[in-house]
């Protein structure tokens, strides 16, 4: 099984990456690197919580930033009872406990949420998740208003003697945690209630009329992802040492979305390919552009339009050519497409660029910095290149792509011959 | 005994009375088909009897047992299973995922989140055995939605009988299939309805005259006539109102 040496692969780099950017000199290692690695583990739980709602159960949930959020809030008080020695629960089982809370909170909204179907469901978990929202900044006694709540992890109670000190420790303990939690989200999908999520998510009739109550099958499914977004949160607290409202508001539910839609829905891994990208481009892109955000919305909506099952539906359709040992042929239309796509890249990014040093730019006295060269927004060329190289390169894109689809379908119609 | 019965079941959609005081006694092992013309209230009967609709007044009882207040899955779970019109299969699921899935309930597996389906070698064998007698074997790992037309009613014959239901119901299980086929698909309906009471809606004369102990004829929500296929043959009110059209 190819699948499986990914996942060896995958765990592998996550243990080695920090090490590949040790510095030996003066015995540091990377904290940004950490901080992105340690980021990207709990927005994997998140995303792959979350398409346990969205892929596998059909379910369009638009509050999974609650249950991430509320593991966060519990862990810190958590965090802060042990540190009063009042709970006397090692670092390491900690998570369990804000998966605790999240699978509570789930429980009981799921008992709300579950009873209506499609766009009714999506209505009220949009709701609870507003609700949540302002109740976060309404009860400052757990949570804090608009400051959050803040602890620190060093606990002093640990299985291993770790004080938790250092992001590395931490970043260990997430990986742990990360891997327990997509470990057991794998295993649900292959129990009667995962296959019942599918089921009633194809067929929601159908499940009724061989027993099931799907109402039921769907309200354990999203107790249960509760639980794991609250495992993401309580990593989250334990990283950050504070949680505020951003922990289970609104952009964070869409967050992921993003993920678990761009990384595919439809394949168990696509959330995590989610995860790590929007991740990547969270904490890459952010610092080189303003305009990050834009970037993440177009793809989001070009993947909507033009690849509905994602990174990891991409993946999958070349399996049958790839097992045909035809996957050669596609090479050169792949690489009659890097020109032109190029091209309207460069021409997007450089009128959006454009316009965003224009004004946002302008105002906090940036300059727009393009190949080591200072570009004046103010002049013609610059607007007139972008604007050039998006109409040609999306035009050449369009030919092109057509020529890609004709290789593409003759190759899939040999194939399945 | 009888394995279903209808009392004076009545349904109304707003002001207009689809199902008129319909009244039936379907004895256990019987093959009951329903005929009627179109818009005659066959499916609406249907869905009243397995609790997709609630009836406006009347009683159904499943073995003496009233279901006609039961939502759908209680009502499968004390054995009665149907099929629908258009074909209702999980059809993001492979052929033997769809089977299994029909199993799970029956098995007593209920909402389990922690029993492995891999290990369940008694209900996997069963599913396999499933795809043998539908003759699907070799269609096994292909998504439900990719099969033939043929292919996913004779599948979802299968899910209808899998759970083990003794009272089964069939809406059309030949509609829009070739003579062929057709032929194939009653075969399979004897043989896996063999021992259990089959209620049956379907227009086609020959399979039902073929098939039926009891007929009974619908129309505009009202039973016109109802018993063995040769005195339903005879009767003049039936000839009139459905056969005789069709002769025509």
């Amino acid at each position: 099984m190819k699948s499986r040496w990914l996942i060896l692969v995958l765990i592998a780099a996550a243990i080695a990456l920090p090490w590949g950017f040790y510095d030996w000199s003066h015995h540091r290692h990377d904290g940004f690197l950490i901080s992105v690695l340690s980021q990207t583990g709990m927005m994997i739980v998140l995303a792959l919580s979350y398409n346990m709602l969205l892929g596998q159960a059909g379910l369009f949930s638009l509050c999974h930033a609650t249950f991430f959020g509320i593991g966060g809030y519990a862990m810190v008080h958590f965090l802060n009872a042990a540190g009063h020695d009042e709970l006397p629960v090692p670092m390491e089982i900690m998570p369990l406990l804000a998966g605790l809370s999240g699978l509570g909170l789930a429980i009981l909204f799921g008992a709300m949420a579950t009873k209506q179907r499609a766009t009714a469901f999506a209505m009220i978990t949009l709701g609870i998740g507003e609700l949540m929202a302002t109740a976060a900044l309404m009860f400052h006694h757990f949570f804090g208003g608009e400051g959050g709540v803040t602890t620190d992890r060093m606990i002093d109670n640990s299985v291993f003697g770790l004080t938790y000190a250092s992001g590395i420790q931490v970043y260990y303990l997430i990986v742990a945690w990360t891997l327990i939690a997509v470990a057991l989200m794998y295993f649900l999908t292959l129990t009667p209630l995962g296959r019942m999520a599918n089921a009633t998510r194809d067929n929601y009739e159908r499940a009724q009329f061989i027993g099931y109550d799907p109402r039921m099958v769907r309200f354990i499914q999203f107790a249960l992802s509760g639980f794991f977004a609250g495992i993401g949160g309580g990593l989250y607290a334990i990283t950050y040492e504070i949680v505020t409202f951003d922990a289970l508001a609104a952009p964070l539910s869409a967050n992921a979305l993003l993920m678990a839609y761009i990384g595919g829905t439809t394949v168990f891994g696509g959330p995590i390919l989610g995860a790590i990208l929007i991740t990547l481009l969270q904490s890459g892109v952010s610092l080189l552009s303003n305009s990050w955000l834009v970037y993440v919305g177009v793809m989001f909506i070009g993947m909507v339009i033009f690849a509905p099952s994602g990174l990891a539906g991409i993946i999958q359709a070349h399996g049958p050519i790839q097992r045909a040992g035809r996957l050669g042929r596609l090479t050169v239309p792949y690489l009659r497409l890097v020109l032109p796509a190029l091209a309207l890249l460069l021409g997007f990014v450089g009128l959006v660029e454009l316009m965003s040093f224009l004004t946002i730019g302008a105002a906090q006295g940036k300059k727009l910095i393009l190949f080591g060269n200072p570009i004046d927004v103010h002049a013609t060329v610059p607007w007139v290149v972008s604007s050039v190289s998006l109409v040609v390169g999306g035009t050449w894109l369009r030919f092109e792509a057509a020529v890609f689809h004709r290789v593409w379908e003759r190759l899939s119609a040999e194939v399945s011959r | 005994m009888t394995a279903l019965s209808l009392r004076d079941v009545r349904k109304n959609f707003g002001p207009t009375e689809i199902i008129r005081g319909v009244s039936l006694d379907i004895a256990p092992g019987e093959r009951h088909c329903i005929i009627g013309p179109n818009g005659a209230g066959k499916t609406t009967c249907f869905n009243l009897i397995s609790g997709r609709f609630p009836i406006s007044s009347g009683e159904i009882l499943l073995n003496d047992q009233r279901i006609d207040t039961l939502p759908p899955h209680k009502i499968n779970r004390l054995g009665l299973s149907r099929s629908f019109q258009i074909t209702s299969i999980f059809h993001r699921l492979s052929v033997f995922e769809n089977l299994r899935c029909a199993l799970l309930w029956s098995r007593g597996y209920r909402y389990s989140f922690w029993s492995p389906l891999w290990r369940q070698k008694a209900l996997n064998e069963a599913a396999e055995h499933l795809l043998e007698e539908l003759n699907l074997a070799a269609r096994r790992d292909i998504l439900a939605g990719l099969l033939s037309y043929a292919e996913q009613r004779a599948l979802e014959i299968g899910m209808t009988i899998a759970g083990g239901a003794s009272v089964i119901l069939l809406d059309e299980p030949t509609a829009g299939m070739s003579n062929t086929e057709t032929d194939y698909a009653m075969a399979l309906i004897r043989r896996v309805t063999q021992g259990k009471t089959l209620l049956m809606v379907e227009h086609d004369m020959k399979v039902v005259f073929d098939l039926a102990d009891t007929i009974t004829v619908l129309v505009y929500g009202q039973v016109i006539a109802s018993g063995p296929p040769e005195a339903v043959r005879a009767n003049r009110a039936v000839q009139e109102a459905y056969l005789g059209a069709l002769e025509e």
